[in-house]
This record gives structure tokens, sequence and C-alpha cells, in this order.
């Protein structure tokens, strides 16, 4: 018996060293790329670690673009969207799981369908209306859209939360004369709170690392985000690796950390959701 | 009594989803309807647009860039998603071993799944690099081939693409760990004392009990596919020889380079009908291949 396993956990275990770092070179390669000098990028055999680390690069990389000002142009653009998913999406999820009324099934299924709508459907209509509100060059297309439900799926995984709390308790409350967006605010809300803090990081994770609405709505230099700003370190035939790599660096960090902290949280709520069928 | 409880109730349940009822009339409903009628018109995204018909969408057929673009896209999609399936599984497989410090692997194959597109596409452009990307430096130190150009090799860009998707196989991973370790153990165990060897466990319960998990990857990864644009914008912007001149990349050029906001509605109507045909087809046969467990 014993037998049995200890062969599977050997082999296992050597692949799952040989997978992990195949996962993890590719950033350990961009992060010794970024305190390299440029003619230690193209030795020959490659150099894992310099010596010694050129740290300088990474204040070269902040001046070389207004990495300050991109680095609060994405936050703003994060932080609108959380609070608008914050506020919008439980209030939907509510409705549509704890209310009882005729059609809540229909919307649910209407809201999940709109995951199947391809973003360039919609793409050109959105930015012909944005424009004629003179929003182009603003963060409005950008924060906007969120606190009216934006994501389908923040939707959909608090709904698969609300459907875990008891109906009794919502059942009491009413009977003591609670109204419902008491019982929403005061008793629902509370319960839900670390699958808001899962939506949160998801929200966070999306907006940080969108590339092609910033393309489509900021074409002014000084409203660029972080994603944008990262094309800056190329030139039409010239690329400044080191600079590049350490840029890329300073703008991969806060995802790793965001997802570090709550990373229990997202494997439970993938299992919660129910994806299981 | 009871009528006005339920009327009372839709009333509360309406007003509960009204933001997003708003947002799906002004930022999805709407934006379809317009882009339906955009894709009969010639507009430049300002003035008013001017009806032209089906010429759109005759001069798309015409248009070998379209086609260019649409071969490139099926090309990518077939390769990605069965290539990502089996790689999400595998993951998934692998992930599910009973080891103390699976937590620890778990995380590692998970990180790239969330990091940037933008930085994806810039670390694998490096990593690609034909002279000095380590992939290369690899190819040539270790086993003593010489890399191709990757990226600027038009037989390898779009495999390029394929294999830098790979890279964030651990976001579907976890989906299937999680399926996985929902499979019941008595079945598993009960077969064992059948008999029955490692693929025969893997053929008849795993994968039949994880089979809608399976659909819900294959639609998801279908989708992603048919929509590639940032990976492709940053690393290759559509070269060499427009190789890598995917679908919406083009017709994000049409839309806001060449100002042919009618023309790219067309695309876009053509993709949404695809990607629809695409769906019901893999739910259509679904019936076939996957087993809902009753009840829960």
């Amino acid at each position: 018996m014993k037998k049995r396993f200890f062969i599977p956990r050997v082999v296992g275990r050597i692949a799952l060293l040989i997978v992990s770092a195949i996962f993890l070179i590719p950033i350990f390669w961009m992060f010794t790329t970024s305190i390299k000098d440029m003619s230690e990028i193209m030795a020959y055999p490659p150099i894992w670690w310099p010596n010694p680390p050129k740290w300088s690069n990474y204040i070269e990389a902040v001046n070389y673009i207004p990495f300050g000002q991109y680095t609060l142009n994405t936050l703003t653009i994060c932080a609108g969207n959380i609070i608008g998913v914050l506020l919008s999406c439980p209030l939907v999820a509510y409705s549509v799981s704890k209310v009882k009324w005729k059609g809540r099934d229909f919307l649910f299924l209407l809201i999940l369908s709109t995951m199947l709508i391809p973003f360039p459907v919609t793409m050109v209509p959105l930015f012909v209306v944005f424009s004629k509100l003179g929003w182009i060059n603003t963060f409005m297309p950008l924060i906007i859209p969120a606190f009216f439900g934006g994501g389908a799926f923040n939707i959909f995984l608090l709904r698969q939360f609300f459907l875990t709390i008891p109906e009794e308790l919502s059942d009491a409350a009413r009977i003591d004369g609670a109204s419902e967006l008491g019982i929403y605010v005061r008793i629902m809300l509370p319960l839900v709170k670390p699958i808001l803090i899962v939506v949160s990081l998801f929200t966070f994770l999306g907006a940080w690392n969108d590339f092609m609405g910033p393309l489509i709505y900021l074409h002014d230099e000084a409203k660029y985000t972080l994603a944008l700003g990262l094309q800056m370190y190329r030139g039409t035939n010239y690329v400044e690796w080191p600079l590049l790599m350490a840029a890329t660096t300073i703008v991969v960090i806060p995802t790793i950390i965001a997802f570090y902290f709550t990373q229990n949280t997202i494997v439970e709520s993938v299992t919660l959701t129910g994806l299981k069928g | 009594m009871k009528a006005s409880t339920a009327r009372k109730n839709t009333t509360k349940g309406l007003l509960f989803a009204l933001p997003w009822i708003i947002g799906f009339l002004a930022f999805t409903a709407y934006p379809i309807v317009a882009s339906l009628y955009y894709s009969f018109t010639e507009y430049v995204g300002i003035g008013t647009p001017k009806w032209i018909g089906s010429e759109n969408y005759s001069a798309l057929f015409n248009d070998e860039l379209f086609w260019t673009s649409l071969y490139n896209t099926l090309y990518y999609t077939c390769l990605a998603v069965p290539i990502g399936f089996v790689i999400a599984l595998g993951l998934a497989l692998l992930l599910n071993l009973e080891l103390k410090e699976i937590g620890f692997y778990r995380t590692l194959i998970y990180i790239p799944y969330v990091l940037p597109a933008v930085a994806v596409s810039f670390i694998w452009l490096w990593m690609l690099n034909p002279y000095f990307g380590l992939v290369n430096l690899v190819l040539d130190r270790v086993f003593g081939i010489q890399g191709p150009g990757w990226f600027s090799d038009p037989r390898w860009s779009k495999f390029s693409f394929v294999m830098l998707a790979q890279w964030g196989a651990g976001g579907s991973a976890i989906i299937f760990l999680s399926a996985l370790k929902d499979v019941p153990r008595e079945l598993i165990e009960s077969a064992e004392i059948d008999g029955a060897g490692w693929w025969a466990k893997f053929r008849n319960i795993t994968l039949p009990m994880i089979s809608p998990v399976i659909l819900y990857h294959l639609i998801t990864a279908l989708f992603g596919a048919f929509q590639i644009f940032t990976t492709a914008y940053i690393a290759t912007n559509g070269g060499p020889a427009n190789s890598t001149l995917f679908y919406v990349l083009y017709l994000y050029r049409n839309a806001f380079q060449y100002g042919k906001m009618g023309y790219a509605s067309a695309m876009a109507w053509i993709l949404f009908i695809i990607v629809l045909i695409a769906t019901v087809i893999i739910f259509r046969t679904s019936a076939r291949w996957v087993f809902y467990r009753g009840g829960e």
C-alpha cells in the first residue's frame, strides 16, 4: 500500500518542481534583466545575476516616463472602479438572489448572457457615445460603467454567496419590520464581507491590468495609465530592455501582492461559485 | 393581499437591480443595436452615418486582410484552446496531489495569470528575443539548437502567442483543481477495488465528474482566444507579414486608425455571429459528453 503512494509522490514532486520553475523563470528573468547593464543583457553565456546589480535602473526607469503621474492615473481608475462595483454589484446580486420577485431568474440569465458578448461589438458605439459626451481623454469611460453593475462575473460571484445565507435571517428581520434596504445594508452586506474583498481585488486587477480600454479612450499622454506607459520604453528600432524590465517589475509587483494576500479567498470562492455544476 | 405583496416584491427586485438595468440599456443593449446599424453605414465616428446597405459586408468578403485575420485567429484558436485545455488539466492533476507544500506550487503556478497582459507581452518579447532571449540561449547552450526568430519569423509567430498564452494556464488549472477536489472519493476507491488502472479511473470517473467545468472552460477559452488583442498589439502589432494580424487587431485598426467605424462594426457583427454559433455548437454537443450530477 505504502509503495503505491510513494512513487506518484516522488514523480509528482519532481514534475511540480520543474513546472513551477518554468512558470517562475520568466519573472526571475524579468527581474535580473532589470538590474543589468545594457552590455550585460547581451552577454554570452547569459548572466543569471549581475555583479554589481545596477539598482539605479529603477531610478532611471521612473524618470524615463511620467511614472508618478501614470501611477496616480491608474490608481484613480482602480479606485473609481472598486467604489462603483461595491456600490452597485451587491445590490444587483441581492435582487437576483434574495428578493422574491417574478422575472428574477430571467434577469439573472440576462446578466450571465452579457458575458458572451464580445467587447468589439459594443466598442464602436460606446466610443461614439463617450466622445459625444466629451469623455474622451478623461477617466469617465473607464470608471462610470462600474457604477452600473459593471462586471457580470462579480454579480454572479456575489449571488452565489447570498444564496448560502439562510432565508430565515432576512425573514425574521422582515417580520420585525425592517425595510428591504435595511436588511441589505445591516444584515446581508456584513455577511458577505469576505467576498466583497475578493470582488474588490478582481476589480483592482481588472482596472490595473486593462490595456484596450485606456488605449481607446486615453490619447493625451498626460492621461496615460501604467499599462499604456510601458510602451514608451520602446523606440522605433530600439528597446531600453533593462529600463523596460525595471518598469515592468514595478507594475507587476502590486498584482502579485494583491493576489498573495487574498489567494486563499480566491480559491475558496472558485470552489463556492459552484462552477462544478 | 397576495397580489399586492407580489407587486411590491417586483418593485423591490427591480429597484435593487436598477443600476444594472440602466447600465445594460446604456452600455450593452443600445451599443449592440447601434453597432448593427453602423455596420450598414459609412461612418467616421462624427457627423451622421451614411446608409450604404450591405456594402461593408460585401467589401469585407473581398478584403484579403479580413480573410488573413480570420485565418490567423482560427489557426491560433485551434492550437491555443486544445493545448491550453491539456496543460491546465495536467497542472490541476499535479496540484491535486496530497503534498505538504502543495500550496506553494499552487501559488507559483497561479501568479502569471494575474499579471497585466502588457507586462506578460513584454516579458515574453524579451524571453523570446532571437539573440538575447533566455529561450534561445538555453536552446543553444543546453541542446545546441539554434532557436527560431519566434515573433519575427512568420512560421513561428502565431505559435509564439500560443506558448505565451500557456503561461496563464494557472487560472484555468485552479478551476479544474476545485472540480477535481469535488470528485467523490468513494467512486475512485470502489473503482480501485474493482482493479481499475490509472487511465481507466481518469477516463471513466474523473473526466465525466468534471465535465461541466470542462464545458465552462471550453467556452471561456474559445471566447478569449477569438478575441486575442493586447499581447498581439504589443509583441508584434500584426507582423511579420501580417502573420499575427488577428481579427480584433484588424478590427481595432479599422475603427480607430482608419476611421472606418461602419466597416469595423460589420466585422464586429461577423465576430459576434461566429462566437454565437460556436457556443451553440458546444452546448448542443455537450449533452453527449457533459455529465450532470443530479441534485447536490
